[in-house]
């Protein structure tokens, strides 16, 4: 028979540890709790503080200039007794640049993508997976390096002329496709920036296509279809949302790069319609005149600084939301 | 799966279990090392007697050489950025570096505004560069209305008119000129629109002077690098840079037409006979443009370059510094400034200075 | 044949075609900028630039001594602030809030602010904190870094946390460990080399980054480790030196781009190979 009575000597400090450590417990799980919850409240700050910090900082440009400033050409900081500042070439060279970037990049991205699932032999398939990876490794100053003094050249020398006398007498492209031909061009900078921003392309579709259910692709090859029939008709619908986001990532990328664009730009505030004539991106013009600006210039560029916050913003979140979707549909 | 964008973590090789630890043991060694070296660097404190500066990129290349032989000698460091004129007033007016440099001085309305006193340090001139093929150094020869017809975009070809016109024995090409000027705010575009400005009417009424205007045409380069490095990239354009850039680079330069009507190559004694005209004031915080000079050899943009000081600094040991460095240029260093073709301050001029600095600048 | 379907079989080989160009066409581009890099970059490698100051203009010797210790210090001390916090929030997205409303907005932000342009942060740091401290310093550089390296170290932690199977947290609740215990001793661990993987990443991103040094840290061209100054730092000033006219200074700036590039390469391939021990398990 058990004795269940308690043994006169009962250790009370036994109790007593056992509830120190659980208050200690219960402290380092309150401190930790809490050191984590801030540190996810830091992101939401960081976010705050660049919102509230360039807002500050473009104020003595918005309260001079207004909404003139977007479409305003002039860019004139040295102006006295005030300076006439005018968006509209940033603006201009920011979304030229990135279209062009885009057109190229978009099918070149999608064509790596598809040829890495369904048309590469596998044994090279990880190694130019790793190839096209690497691009995206290197810094985008290297970029802007190897832009201005091989890529540049080259183009300006041999592809510009003769695109400049093939559009000559076409009525909207000789517009567009004017000499004279500049090594420092919106043209060149969209060239790099293409190169740049494929492999996030290629990546974000390689990713969404393997996810594309097994059964589906074996369904339609089992109907006879041909490799290209199967990714328009089965893959690409189905990755829509997360082929679109990914494009959209790679275009806030674009936006609001700066290194590989700089030196290549040229950075003339005039906007000519050619695009093999020099220009400015928002970062670009940042990146060349902040150093040395002041007063209402310096909040010009800040101002600058503010709008490509916002498109870039409102870019990524709609890619974010486009990729949200196509994980919804996955069932996650 | 889950989608990894932007981070890349793809499909990897394999690698054996003892090679992973390996690596793993090898760089958290490698991480530690580095942690504890940045520990015990990163808070000891700064080099002494550091003079500070920032400014024209302009007298660069003269300052630098300085610094160097200074350092040798006294075993004090110039740090100075050369960031242009611009940027150096910017920064000298925000007291982040102990004077600024300029090759557009300020008016005594502005010196007397700030506190700041400003005094020559050393001169020196502008020249176009031109890369051409087949075009030496000096062959070209270029007139200011012509050149400031290039940079109004009005001559648009090598073999225009009025290149030809200056220069009959020279094969110009009939390729369309680029034109690069200075994206930053300059004191060496400050000299050169002054000079377009006096002999070319529509560049003053159209564009005017200044640091920096409203291009009407051209790509913006930073510095008088960022031009010198532009022109030499890039087959037929045009550029304007401080004379010791293009003699270091081995540029192709331009001779140009003076205001007597001379054509004169920029060498030191053309400089010397545009510089000679000056006439210099203290009163006036030393404020002079040298360019267009008359005179039969007078190199027609030639240009002084600007020191500004605190009159009452916060760090008056800094400013005394600083001023021990400019004694010594201004004493030691004549020769080094010649053999890159800058004109030292003359001996009057550099006593007016002194006496200057001895009644205006505090440096206890 | 079938008119059909030899149309059919013609379209699918073009598109083959087109689809091997692109492949061809992205990889001639990273052929032609690492042969470009590693060729101008290894004719000025020597041990002088490792152990030489930057030079002044003109100079026929120096070597990049100050930059690249001034990066090293400050990649170090931006991953050094940034990661520790990305590590908590990350913790608290995949612990503590997994499916609170919090959460889904902090990842939404946090996904923006990794794509974020950096020349933004640029002036960010330097409205929040060069202009309040009076000047350029390296600190603000490192603070730069240090908010790119955050959104980067939240996404991976999260990301490997929620790999690791409930069954371990709840083995070690039941054998009474409390929560933050849970955390630390037994998800930690089991993520261990995933979250290093992405701390490599982290460091590989900011080590190459130019844009947010511009306006905070400058550049300086002597010897300066004193944090609350402007400090050399390699991606600076290669952009100083590559624009110059002189040929030593672009040398250098070649051989400084080779270096970063070898270092970003190297920290990504030193991550894959930890993270290929994920994959094993």
């Amino acid at each position: 028979m058990t004795d269940m009575t308690v043994p006169a000597q009962i250790n009370h400090t036994g109790s007593l540890d056992r509830a120190r450590a659980l208050a200690g417990f219960k402290f380092g799980d309150r401190t930790f709790y809490w050191m984590t919850r801030i540190s996810a409240l830091a992101v939401l700050c960081i976010l705050g503080g660049i919102i509230i910090s360039l807002i500050i900082g473009a104020l003595p440009a918005i309260k001079t200039f207004g909404l003139d400033f977007l479409v305003t050409r002039r860019w004139a900081p040295q102006l006295s007794p005030s300076p006439v500042l005018g968006a509209l070439g940033p603006i201009y060279g920011t979304i030229v640049t990135s279209l062009i970037a885009m057109l190229i990049a978009v099918p070149v991205g999608i064509g790596i993508a598809i040829f890495l699932t369904e048309f590469c032999p596998p044994a090279i398939r990880r190694p130019v997976g790793v190839a096209i990876e690497l691009l995206a490794g290197i810094p985008s100053i290297i970029y802007g390096m190897w832009g201005f003094f091989v890529l540049a050249p080259f183009m300006t020398d041999h592809f510009m002329p003769v695109v400049i006398a093939t559009f000559q007498h076409v009525p909207v492209l000789n517009v567009i496709f004017a000499g004279p031909p500049s090594y420092l061009s919106l043209f060149n900078a969209s060239l790099v920036l293409a190169i740049m921003i494929l492999p996030f392309i290629t990546a974000i579709s390689r990713d969404v296509f393997q996810t594309v259910p097994p059964m589906l692709k074996e369904s339609a090859y089992g109907l006879g279809c041909t490799t290209w029939e199967v990714v328009k008709n089965v893959v690409i619908p189905f990755t829509r949302a997360g082929v679109i986001g990914g494009i959209m990532l790679a275009l806030g990328r674009a936006l609001g790069e700066t290194m590989a664009v700089t030196f290549i730009i040229g950075n003339s505030f005039q906007i000519n319609g050619s695009i093999f004539s020099p220009g400015t991106t928002i970062s670009a013009a940042i990146a060349s005149e902040f150093a040395e600006a002041s007063g209402v210039h310096m909040s010009a560029l800040i101002l600058l600084g503010l709008l490509l916050f916002v498109l870039t913003f409102i870019v990524l979140a709609a890619a974010r939301l486009m990729l949200a979707r196509l994980q919804e549909k996955q069932g996650k | 799966m889950k989608l990894r964008y932007a981070l890349f973590i793809g499909e990897e090789a394999v690698l054996p279990r003892d090679m992973k630890r390996c690596l793993m043991k090898f760089s958290q060694m490698i991480c530690s090392a580095l942690v504890a070296g940045v520990a015990m660097v990163g808070l000891s404190s700064a080099q002494a007697a550091d003079i500070t500066g920032a400014g024209a990129t302009f007298p660069y290349p003269i300052y630098s050489k300085w610094a160097d032989s200074y350092k040798t000698e006294t075993g004090n460091a110039l740090n100075y950025a050369s960031v242009g004129s611009g940027a150096g007033i910017k920064q000298i007016q925000a007291k982040t570096v102990t004077f600024g440099a300029t090759d557009a001085p300020l008016t005594a309305e502005q010196l007397a505004k700030d506190g700041m006193a400003q005094f020559p340090m050393v001169m020196g001139a502008i020249v176009a560069v031109v890369n051409i093929d087949g075009v030496k150094a000096g062959e070209l020869v270029l007139d200011g209305k012509t050149l400031g017809d290039i940079y109004l975009g009005a001559v648009k070809t090598w073999d225009a008119d009025a290149i030809k016109k200056l220069n009959p024995n020279v094969k110009l090409p009939s390729a369309a000129i680029t034109v690069v000027r200075r994206s930053d705010g300059s004191g060496t575009s400050f000299n050169f629109t002054d000079y377009l400005a006096k002999v070319n009417a529509d560049w003053k009424s159209k564009v005017g002077v200044g640091q920096a205007v409203e291009w009407p045409v051209g790509v913006g380069a930073k510095g008088n690098e960022g031009i010198a490095g532009n022109v030499a990239q890039t087959k037929n354009s045009i550029g304007y840079v401080e004379y010791a850039y293009a003699k270091q680079n081995n540029l192709t330069y331009a001779s140009m037409v003076n205001a007597a009507g001379k054509t004169v190559k920029p060498t030191l004694a053309a400089f010397q006979a545009a510089a000679a005209n000056a006439s210099w004031k203290a009163e006036e915080g030393f404020y002079q443009i040298l360019t267009n000079q008359p005179g039969d050899a007078s190199w027609p943009i030639t240009a002084a370059t600007f020191i500004l000081v605190y009159k009452d600094a916060s760090d008056k040991a800094a400013v005394a510094e600083a001023l021990k460095f400019f004694t010594w240029a201004y004493d030691k260093g004549g020769k080094a400034a010649e053999e890159l073709d800058y004109i030292p301050m003359p001996a009057n001029v550099v006593a007016l200075v002194k006496a200057m600095w001895a009644k205006d600048v505090k440096t206890k | 044949m079938n008119a059909l379907y030899s149309a059919r079989a013609r379209k699918d080989k073009i598109v083959r075609v087109l689809c091997f160009s692109a492949a061809a066409f992205g990889l001639t581009w990273l052929a032609l900028i690492l042969f470009t890099l590693f060729s101008k970059g290894f004719a000025g490698l020597s041990p002088e630039v490792f152990t030489q100051m930057t030079p002044p203009p003109g100079s026929k010797t120096g070597g990049l001594a100050n930059a690249i210790i001034g990066s090293i210090m400050m990649t170090i001390i931006g991953v050094g602030i940034g990661t520790p916090i990305g590590l908590f929030a990350g913790t608290y997205l995949a612990e503590y809030g997994r499916h609170e409303k919090l959460s889904f907005y902090v990842r939404f932000i946090n996904d923006i602010l990794l794509s974020a342009p950096s020349i933004v942060i640029g002036l960010f740091i330097y409205g929040a904190v060069v202009v309040p401290m009076g000047g350029f310093s390296a600190f603000a550089g490192s603070l730069a870094l240090a908010v790119i390296v955050i959104p980067v170290v939240v996404r991976t932690t999260e990301d490997m946390l929620l790999l690791v199977p409930n069954q371990l947290r709840e083995a070690a609740s039941a054998l009474g460990l409390p929560r933050s215990l849970v955390i630390r001793r037994i998800a930690y661990t089991a993520a261990k080399t995933g979250i290093i993987t992405g701390i490599l990443l982290a460091t590989a991103r900011v080590a190459g980054e130019t844009a947010p040094l511009l306006f905070t840290a400058l550049s300086n061209q002597f010897w300066n480790v004193n944090l609350m100054k402007t400090m050399a730092n390699l991606p600076v000033t290669i952009n100083n030196f590559v624009q110059s006219p002189y040929e030593y200074w672009r040398q250098l700036a070649w051989t400084g781009a080779l270096l970063i590039t070898l270092a970003v390469l190297a920290l990504n391939v030193i991550a894959r190979l930890l993270g290929a021990e994920r994959k094993q398990k």
